[in-house]
């Protein structure tokens, strides 16, 4: 038996160690550690309200709006506070925008290069490339001189030894399977998503006034005033150049991210087998489209064991079935509870540090374990594209069969809806939503263009904090899945604040009843052919986007080797 | 003449920000010319693409792991920058380094770079600067308006 530990294990942003047992050539056991203490609970203690968004989205230099949003609809949770229509359809644009983003940003940059092998690309024909392009769609950046000149630029970048971005990848593993031709194809994309990301970025620049960290918001609406005619708002020329840039957006991820992900998909079908892992799958509803939030865009839910038809919807704001079915464990993270050892409520939660070292049957991780209704749950794209797939959402269904098509055609062999409970069903949900949160972008630039053309240019109601305690939360359905935002609020100071994010999800270790968390679980019988290459790890654990920085926060810069391996 | 100043860090964790501290002293000290932009980029990576893109120098005011006392300067250019990827200096360089080798992939990455750090000597959870971190910073302030008056920019002081 071997022991891998790999650690870290994120291309960009926090500290996740991750240990395998491998046997016979296939994982037996996983623990997921997240390395960093996380306290911006202590840190919000005594202050405003109003302020905490500010501090929030400081968290992770990823999801900075998302912590930013969730953070002001649990104080205006709090409060009652109803809020105007114009500043909901400018927040989701905000939140679509941000998302379609971040899944160009994973897909291509952080997931891709465990399946696309950038060495081999080099051997690619550009015509063979371009042919095999324009069989998917007609997507007219597929063309011969473009997939030529990234050929050879990648080839410029590779002979200089400066492998940069590429340094760390795994080219010539025995587990990377495509033809040069279709490695050509998607590392031309790579390179054109950089530019497409850039797009989506902006988008948000323009809405959110700044990024990162966006200005424009306040508990109660936006910040910024709407005039139609004045130059220093949000006019409707900045509306129009808003269009343009979300119709670029559209050809790339409809006509080039999609089928890429498809034929990924279609050439890896064995993957379609290994990494279910937990199949309760949670999500919210997003995207609201009213003052109180009791109408979205977007659905949300509860699925048990996989089973599409047991479907629970989350409907509102208010929702009991949400907010009473949300608790955390610390019997192996480094916490610990005062006055009892049972999971507690996030009203109730506390953070108070209790480390020791790494205990395999012990404490061993900085990430608490959440449950919902006393069981782990996988959150995340999959999960929100199977909770809208059950909840009868048209554009969800419509994407979804696409893919399912193409990659269907490129496997020669129908491809069946439960092959999405899986490692590559991770990826190809991830797809499917940022298609469908392009479209929502479109709709939700439609209905502010048409409130505003009503009249109503309203984006902020006044928050009034009552004497005495309230309490709060706030959810939002982010690009790795569900984060809430908890407060209690005394005397219009916050007395209790915890982020309950979707890295702790799935990244958190056993629960109360020693329960693997999603990333162990998913992990169970992963094949692994060279220990000393855990490339099939590294496959399963990126395809739930890992980020951890808001789970947990950073201690160490130590030089020390990525992967450990040790014989037992 | 196009030049980004960017503070990077963690505010949340004293010492950590130090990088926007540094931005955030130099904007409420100084009126800039025409063509430099200061930015907060907290610890964003691929997020700050946009606006390094395509300028003739980027200024990065960072938190470094190095030795020496805390509150040290630290200044890096150009070629010593790559060894810096190579070593993990900054807690942000895997952010910083995938976006700057991303640039060069789209021939967008800035002409010169440079790179002024300063020796942290507390990183847990708090708001506020350390007394060796502070100091630091003012010394990185007027580092980087040297930088800028040799590149033909310099910052005008602000009358209080």
């Amino acid at each position: 038996m071997t022991r891998i530990t790999i650690d870290p294990i994120t291309r960009i942003e926090g500290h996740l160690r991750i240990d395998c047992e491998v046997d016979g050539g296939k994982v037996t056991k996983a623990w997921s550690s997240g390395q960093m203490w996380r306290g911006i609970e202590l840190i919000l203690k005594d202050r405003d309200p109003r302020d905490a968004w500010i501090f929030t989205q400081r968290i992770c230099g990823v999801c900075t709006t998302v912590h930013a949003i969730t953070s002001v609809r649990a104080v205006e949770n709090a409060l009652n506070l109803e809020v105007p229509l114009n500043a909901q359809y400018i927040r989701n644009m905000i939140i679509t925008a941000h998302g379609v983003h971040d899944h160009i940003v994973h897909f291509y940059h952080l997931a891709a290069l465990d399946w696309v092998d950038i060495v081999s690309a080099l051997k690619g024909d550009p015509e063979g490339a371009s042919k095999l392009g324009a069989t998917l769609s007609d997507y007219k950046a597929n063309s011969i001189p473009n997939i030529r000149s990234v050929r050879d630029k990648l080839k410029t970048f590779v002979d200089s030894g400066n492998l940069g971005v590429f340094a760390s990848g795994y080219w010539g593993h025995p587990a990377m399977k495509l033809p040069p031709d279709v490695n050509l194809l998607a590392a031309t994309h790579y390179i054109q998503a950089l530019e497409v990301q850039r797009i989506a970025n902006k988008i948000v620049t323009i809405l959110g006034s700044k990024t990162p960290h966006i200005q424009n918001l306040a508990v109660g609406g936006v910040a910024n005033a709407i005039n139609p005619d004045s130059q220093s708002t949000l006019t409707l020329e900045r509306l129009y150049a808003i269009k343009a840039l979300i119709d670029q957006l559209g050809d790339f991820i409809n006509n080039a991210m999609m089928n890429d992900v498809a034929a990924v998909g279609a050439l890896y079908a064995d993957w379609t087998k290994y990494g279910a892992g937990v199949t309760n799958y949670l999500s919210v509803p997003d995207l609201p489209l009213d003052t109180k939030g009791t109408v979205f865009e977007l659905p949300g839910g509860y699925i048990p064991a996989g089973d599409l038809s047991k479907f629970q919807a989350i409907k509102s704001y208010q929702d009991a079935f949400f907010r009473d079915g949300v608790k955390e464990a610390v019997k192996h993270s480094w916490y610990e509870y005062s006055g009892t050892n049972a999971a507690l409520h996030p009203f109730d939660g506390q953070t108070t540090p209790k480390y020791d070292d790494f205990h395999d049957d012990g404490k061993y991780s900085w990430i608490k374990a959440p449950t919902f209704l006393d069981k782990r749950a996988q959150v995340g794209p999959l999960a929100n594209v199977l909770g809208m797939y059950a909840a009868g959402h048209e554009p969800t269904k419509r994407h979804l069969t696409k893919l399912v098509e193409v990659a269907s055609k490129v496997a020669g062999a129908p491809i069946p809806l439960s092959a999405l409970h899986s490692t590559i069903g991770r990826i190809a949900a991830r797809a499917v939503r940022c298609a469908v949160l392009h479209e929502a972008l479109q709709n939700q630039w439609q209905l502010l263009l048409d409130n505003i053309a009503k009249g109503d240019t309203r984006t902020f109601n006044r928050p009034v904090f009552p004497k005495g305690e309230v309490r709060g939360f706030g959810y939002h359905e982010a690009p790795r899945g569900v984060l809430s935002h908890w407060v209690v609020i005394k005397d219009g100071k916050i007395d209790n604040y915890q982020c309950v994010v979707p890295s702790t999800w799935n990244a958190g270790p056993r629960d109360q009843n020693d329960e693997p968390g999603p990333y162990e679980a998913s992990l169970i019988d992963t094949p692994v052919a060279d220990a000393n290459l855990p490339l099939e790890v590294l496959r399963t654990v990126h395809s739930f986007d890992p980020c951890i920085a808001c789970a947990v926060h950073m201690v160490d810069a130590e030089k020390r080797p990525i992967v450990q391996i040790k014989a037992m | 003449m196009s030049i980004l100043v960017l503070g990077l860090g963690n505010i949340l964790l004293s010492d950590e920000g130090v990088g926007v501290r540094i931005v955030e002293a130099l904007d409420a000290s100084h009126d800039l010319p025409d063509g430099v932009e200061l930015l907060d980029g907290g610890t964003s990576g691929m997020d700050l693409l946009d606006m390094v893109a395509d300028r003739d120098c980027l200024i990065v005011a960072d938190a470094v792991n190095a030795d020496g006392p805390a509150g040290r300067l630290i200044r890096l250019e150009n070629e010593n920058i790559r060894m810096l990827f190579e070593t993990r200096f900054s807690p942000h360089q895997l952010g910083l380094s995938d976006m700057l080798a991303a640039l060069c992939l789209i021939d967008k990455a800035p002409r010169r770079v440079v790179i002024i750090g300063v020796v942290p000597q507390n990183l847990s959870l708090g708001l506020e600067l350390s007394p060796a971190a502070a100091d630091g910073r003012d010394a990185a302030v007027t580092m980087i308006i040297d930088e800028l008056t040799r590149l033909g920019v310099a910052p005008t002081p602000r009358l209080h």
